[in-house]
């Protein structure tokens, strides 16, 4: 019963709010929609520039799919003040994670059961959103998360100009046409480093997909 | 009758161009089938869209003076955030940014008034003084130069110029028979007509580059031929539609087909400056919405002025 409410929630959220500023007063260019998962279990691994990433990757998803889709979002930032808690593990349905950095043998328990149930994780492996339009260092949580899983497919996803429109710390939205392009599934890896460069070369590539991205900015 | 307020020659305008339109998505269909080896998605495309277009333009057109206004305003709302992503603009200008933006139902407050004095000075002026007091109280002062002059322009472009068209919509008086429906009609009809001539006339006998550095595919053969077709056709239209003359409307029909050329490779060199290709994608087959304006940036002016100055 509680699972349907949330669901319900989520859907009347994305269908009033995310979808009609995202896709009419914030505007995308989106490139390869079709490469984008329907199902589970996958992750998406996005650059992070600004809250809207998620708000972003929901507006892409039909309402039928929203709540299969689930961002991996920082305990501490997320569960502090007792309303955004609320909100973020009931509407937006986030998995909180904790940051702290020590690798606890249950820390993905959560990641793990979401992708047992074929839902979509969304996980910004930058950790942070940074400074507007810059991709700050890959961090190996990703690594650790989907190292003995064969089953779940990594998906990298690159959006540009987020940072322009609401970047870390300001509160005025200022509407800037995005880009979001959806890259292929990443091949096997065998250690962090290698994933981590994997994804790397994959972000550099799709960036240059951008519109809104020149070289000489 | 749901549309007798519309005046009678504003409605076969109308569904001129809905005819014409038919017989374009029927020619798509046979050639596409005549040749299923071929990829036609972006011709397929191309013409959904204009079905798009087209069918949204006349809704606002047909539900009145207000709801043409909002169009108009929000269409400039999608261009000036389409040219501002494009081009560069720095980070401590996000304030300025959001001015800009303001600027847009002000500018359309002021058509909705017909308050032409404002309209014609807001952007010209105020906006112009504006920007650049804004950013020193920011107090960023590198790139400044380059920054307040982007967004200058930014507005000029997609603000000043497209709301000339809803201008034409109050003017009053004009031609009972038309009204401000025939006037917009007119333009927005000629300055896509000219795209399609001088594309299909350079097609047909393109020999000669007109301006091979911005856009090689552009011959004198096309832009003549585009122009000798838009002034006739302008000409022969323009009693049932505007106040205008028959010899006026070949006027009228040598500056659209002129100002849509320029209008035309001044935004590919935007473009070609940029490195893309569209502006964006907002329009399936088409590209940006600035790819399907560029054009209208200078025919709705330099056709509103001349109208204006002959008749209001």
């Amino acid at each position: 019963m509680k699972q349907i409410v949330k669901r319900i929630l989520k859907i009347l959220f994305v269908a009033v709010i995310v979808k009609p500023i995202i896709l009419i007063i914030l505007g995308l260019n989106i490139k390869d929609r079709q490469k984008l998962p329907l199902k589970g279990p996958a992750i998406i691994a996005a650059n992070h520039n600004s809250h809207l990433d998620t708000m972003v990757m929901f507006s892409l998803y039909p309402l039928s799919k929203v709540h299969k889709l689930r961002p991996v979002a920082a305990a501490d930032y997320f569960l502090c003040n007792p309303f955004i808690a609320w909100f973020s593990l009931n509407v937006i349905g986030i998995i909180p994670l904790s940051r702290s950095g020590s690798i606890k043998k249950d820390l993905f328990k959560e990641c793990h059961e979401a992708l047992d149930n074929e839902d979509i994780l969304l996980i910004f492996p930058e950790g942070t959103r940074g400074e507007p339009e810059k991709t700050s260092k890959l961090k190996k949580g990703l690594y650790y998360l989907c190292k003995d899983r064969t089953d779940t497919k990594i998906i990298p996803v690159m959006t540009h100009g987020l940072g322009r429109a609401l970047p870390r710390g300001e509160a005025l939205f200022v509407p800037f046409t995005c880009d979001i392009v959806i890259g292929d599934e990443l091949p096997a890896f065998n250690n962090s480093k290698e994933l981590l460069a994997l994804l790397s070369k994959n972000y550099s590539q799709l960036l240059k997909s951008c519109l809104t991205y020149q070289e000489n900015r | 009758m749901p549309f007798s307020h519309i005046p009678e020659h504003s409605i076969y305008a109308m569904i001129t161009v809905i005819i014409v339109l038919i017989t374009a998505s029927i020619i798509q269909f046979i050639i596409s089938h005549k040749h299923p080896d071929k990829d036609y998605t972006e011709l397929r495309q191309r013409t959904i869209s204009w079905w798009w277009i087209i069918g949204l333009l006349f809704l606002f057109l047909v539900m009145g003076r207000t709801a043409t206004i909002f169009f108009f305003a929000f269409i400039s709302f999608l261009a000036l955030k389409e040219f501002l992503s494009i081009v560069s603009t720095r980070q401590a200008d996000r304030t300025v940014v959001f001015w800009a933006y303001i600027s847009i139902p002000l500018q359309y407050f002021w058509v909705s008034e017909a308050w032409y004095g404002m309209f014609i000075i807001f952007i010209p002026v105020y906006l112009f003084l504006f920007i650049p007091m804004r950013m020193v109280l920011i107090g960023e002062t590198e790139g400044f130069i380059k920054a307040a002059g982007v967004l200058h322009w930014a507005v000029m472009l997609t603000v000043f110029s497209v709301s000339h068209i809803a201008y034409l919509m109050i003017l009053p008086g004009g031609n009972p028979l038309a009204g401000g429906i025939g006037l917009v009609l007119y333009l927005l009809f000629l300055t896509q007509f000219n795209d399609v001539s001088q594309y299909i006339w350079g097609k047909l006998l393109g020999q000669h580059k007109i301006i091979p550095k911005v856009s090689p595919n552009k011959t004198w053969e096309g832009f003549l031929g585009g122009l000798l077709t838009i002034t006739l056709t302008a000409g022969f239209i323009a009693p049932y539609l505007t106040p205008l003359t028959q010899l006026q409307g070949f006027a009228a029909g040598v500056i659209i087909s002129t100002g849509g050329f320029i209008g035309d490779v001044v935004i590919s060199s935007v473009k070609r400056d940029l490195r893309i290709k569209d502006c964006g994608n907002l329009i399936p087959g088409h590209g940006g919405i600035l790819d399907r304006m560029d054009s209208l940036i200078y025919t709705a002016p330099l056709f509103f002025h001349f109208v204006y100055y002959l008749y209001f």
